[in-house]
């Protein structure tokens, strides 16, 4: 079908020319990126290499992939990965219901049964799926794929994706092969519950992602929830710092701290107190021995700790 | 800049990093991306390109300190002195010849010296075992089936019943014209169910560590998916280290990464690392667990109980196998293992070979319940 070449790489926001730039940009879209997460990004865009992010759940690596398709103003096509997740689901895969239709209506009405198998596995009955849309895109800037928590498929597919994402096109037995024009822009996440095999993350740029410091997380607050005020988002981010230390199974992530201060600001809450922790801890720590250790620990030594930062 | 690049790239593979030729070419082509007389650029280039795991940062920001502030001066720091080193020779790997136990009769010389025949071997405790019953051991293994353990996956294989197939379905028809259509199924695959084995290294289990990591060694190269660990003061996954096929080499790198064998056991921390880094990430889940220990805890045991709680949550089925239990009289008194039991499926001993294949044998019954649906 197409035969593009993989003509040139990369995409590159309006304005940008280093990374510095991009972290400004990056921020305008209220994402706040640290200067390696930026330059990681950056290098991404200029290389048109895959992005392999790492982290602990709740770090913001989805939202990357979402930032970049907003800056680059191009589609964001995902791919949640899963467990048993095939090429079929991935990929490709044939419309049977439209087949069979026309098999019954080539038969109703006498047609050309000597090229119906052609017909039938023709581009016409071919549903695309993710990987095959993101090759496919047609458009000045290539899309953004979200290959999303690829440690939850398997091996098999692991290898099928390192194949895609090395000359970025696939072979459709019937079709031929597909290229994209221009690779789309790629970003992996892994939350890490089983070791991704190397080979494909070496095809990748790698950047862990940690759980910001105090200051950046508080300015992702007052960026994600602009109704917060500035006393309230700097308790929370001191809050959720002390809980990240109390040695919890789920250490809370930027996602619930901005979760939390929503739940919060939704019952008008100025600054912290007992009551309103107490209320609120289920949209911050979503265990259920986390929340009994924390309460355990002292919800009043934990406001007090916070309005003291 | 490319000759600094290559040098560089030797030096993180000096300190362990698995940095190829195609990773320092990308490490050159991102520092043209960027401004390579700034040091935050160098930086973050060489972190994206050069590193692939978290554990990474640590190695790399020593050697970029170092390589790139000091002129390009590295040598590795000097490897932390071991508690526990392997001598070379061939039979001596564990445990320590002085904590091999005399035979009930005293006659130390007696047991070394003598060779048992299969039948007896298989019942004979691990910790009277001399060098030669060992390497009889590590053909003994080689027979024990622990690929058996099966579980459902969701990828689905062509069956005569199950979920409705239409691509295959649509096949045949396109063979018969498109007229008689035979209905295809599908349902989901068998595939091994994932095995995770915690071995206690701990001083009182040292009779029983070799046979039992020899054991963990079987389990590593059956080609399963087997994962192995070992708790002592700390944790540490010996999955890789055991991964080849020679048992004393195999047992060796594993000695060489634990830095607490024969040491103590604070076994509810242990699990605990195991549950917080692996574990509820995905490894214990679905899968069955096997704990191999006497359950001396010198930690605190509602630790251990709540990790086995945790556990016992996520896994499929939890076994414990104690080398104790099979002791006449033994009655599950140390702390830990009271504790522990509650959440115990299926309580093993483990002091003999015939012991080891009744564990791999519960382990596929793990499964085997599964399959039929129960």
């Amino acid at each position: 079908m197409s035969s593009g070449a993989n003509g040139r790489r990369g995409a590159m926001p309006p304005g940008v020319t280093n990374a510095v730039e991009l972290q400004k940009k990056l921020g305008e879209h209220d994402y706040l990126a640290d200067e390696g997460l930026s330059t990681a990004i950056y290098l991404t865009l200029r290389l048109g290499r895959p992005l392999f992010l790492e982290g602990e759940a709740g770090v913001g690596k989805t939202e990357v992939a979402k930032v970049l398709s907003r800056i680059l103003d191009t589609p964001l096509i995902r791919l949640q990965c899963y467990e048993g997740i095939d090429v079929y689901q991935a990929v490709y895969e044939w419309d049977y219901a439209r087949q069979l239709l026309h098999i019954r209506a080539t038969e109703a009405l006498g047609g050309d049964r000597e090229n119906l198998e052609r017909d039938l596995y023709s581009r016409e009955f071919l549903i695309s799926r993710p990987l095959l849309q993101a090759l496919e895109h047609e458009g000045e800037t290539p899309p953004v794929l979200l290959i999303d928590e690829v440690d939850r498929s398997d091996d098999e597919f692991e290898a099928f994706l390192l194949e895609i994402l090395s000359d970025f096109s696939v072979t459709i037995p019937e079709i031929g092969t597909i290229r994209a024009e221009r690779p789309p822009i790629v970003v992996l996440t892994s939350n890490r519950t089983r070791e991704v095999h190397d080979a494909l993350k070496r095809r990748c740029l790698y950047f862990y992602i940690e759980h910001p410091g105090f200051e950046r997380e508080v300015e992702i607050v007052r960026v994600r929830v602009p109704e917060a005020e500035e006393r309230l988002a700097r308790q929370v981010a001191a809050a959720v710092g002390r809980m990240r230390r109390m040695d919890l199974y789920k250490p809370p992530g930027v996602a619930e701290t901005i979760d939390w201060t929503r739940a919060l600001v939704a019952l008008g809450a100025r600054e912290l107190d007992e009551r309103l922790v107490e209320a609120t801890l289920g949209s911050v720590l979503k265990y259920h021995e986390d929340q009994q250790r924390t309460t355990a620990a002292g919800l009043a030594a934990l406001v007090a700790g916070a309005r003291g930062a | 800049m490319v000759d600094a690049a290559v040098a560089f790239g030797r030096v993180l593979r000096g300190a362990g990093l698995s940095v190829g030729p195609d990773r320092v070419m990308e490490f050159v082509r991102a520092l043209e991306e960027l401004d390579a007389g700034r040091r935050e650029d160098v930086y973050w280039a060489g972190k994206v390109t050069l590193t692939s795991r978290p554990e990474d940062g640590e190695t790399y920001d020593r050697a970029f300190e170092i390589f790139w502030e000091r002129g390009g001066e590295y040598r590795q720091r000097p490897v932390p002195k071991m508690r526990f080193r392997i001598p070379p020779p061939k039979d001596s790997v564990l445990p320590a010849k002085k904590t091999v136990r005399p035979n009930r009769e005293g006659d130390r010389e007696a047991v070394t010296l003598r060779y048992s025949p299969v039948e007896v071997l298989r019942r004979k405790d691990f910790s009277e075992y001399t060098p030669e019953e060992f390497r009889e051991l590590d053909r003994l293994l080689e027979e024990l089936s622990l690929g058996g353990a099966l579980r459902k996956t969701r990828r689905l294989e062509p069956a005569r019943r199950g979920h409705y197939d239409a691509r295959r379905t649509m096949r045949g028809a396109m063979r018969t014209g498109g007229e008689t259509v035979r209905h295809r199924f599908r349902r989901a695959r068998s595939e091994p169910r994932r095995v995770v084995v915690l071995c206690d290294v701990s001083g009182s289990m040292s009779p029983y560590s070799r046979a039992l990591l020899r054991f963990l060694h079987a389990g590593v190269i059956s080609g399963a998916p087997f994962e192995s660990f070992s708790l002592g003061t700390r944790l540490t996954r010996l999955t890789r280290e055991l991964a080849i096929r020679d048992p004393d080499a195999a047992l060796r790198r594993a000695a060489d990464a634990m830095e607490d064998f024969s040491g103590g056991t604070r076994l509810g921390d242990a699990l605990k690392e195991f549950v917080d880094r692996w574990g509820q990430r995905g490894m214990a889940r679905g899968a069955v667990v096997v704990i191999l220990s006497d359950g001396w805890d010198r930690g605190d045991v509602d630790v251990l109980a709540e990790q086995m709680a945790r556990i016992h949550r996520l896994a499929y089925h939890v076994i414990w196998v104690n080398p104790l239990k099979a002791r006449p009289g033994y009655q599950p008194l140390a702390a830990g293992m009271a504790a522990a039991l509650p959440y115990v499926d299926t309580f093993l001993s483990g002091n003999n070979f015939e012991s080891l294949r009744r564990l791999a044998r519960a382990i596929s019954d793990a499964a085997e319940r599964d399959r039929h649906g129960a």
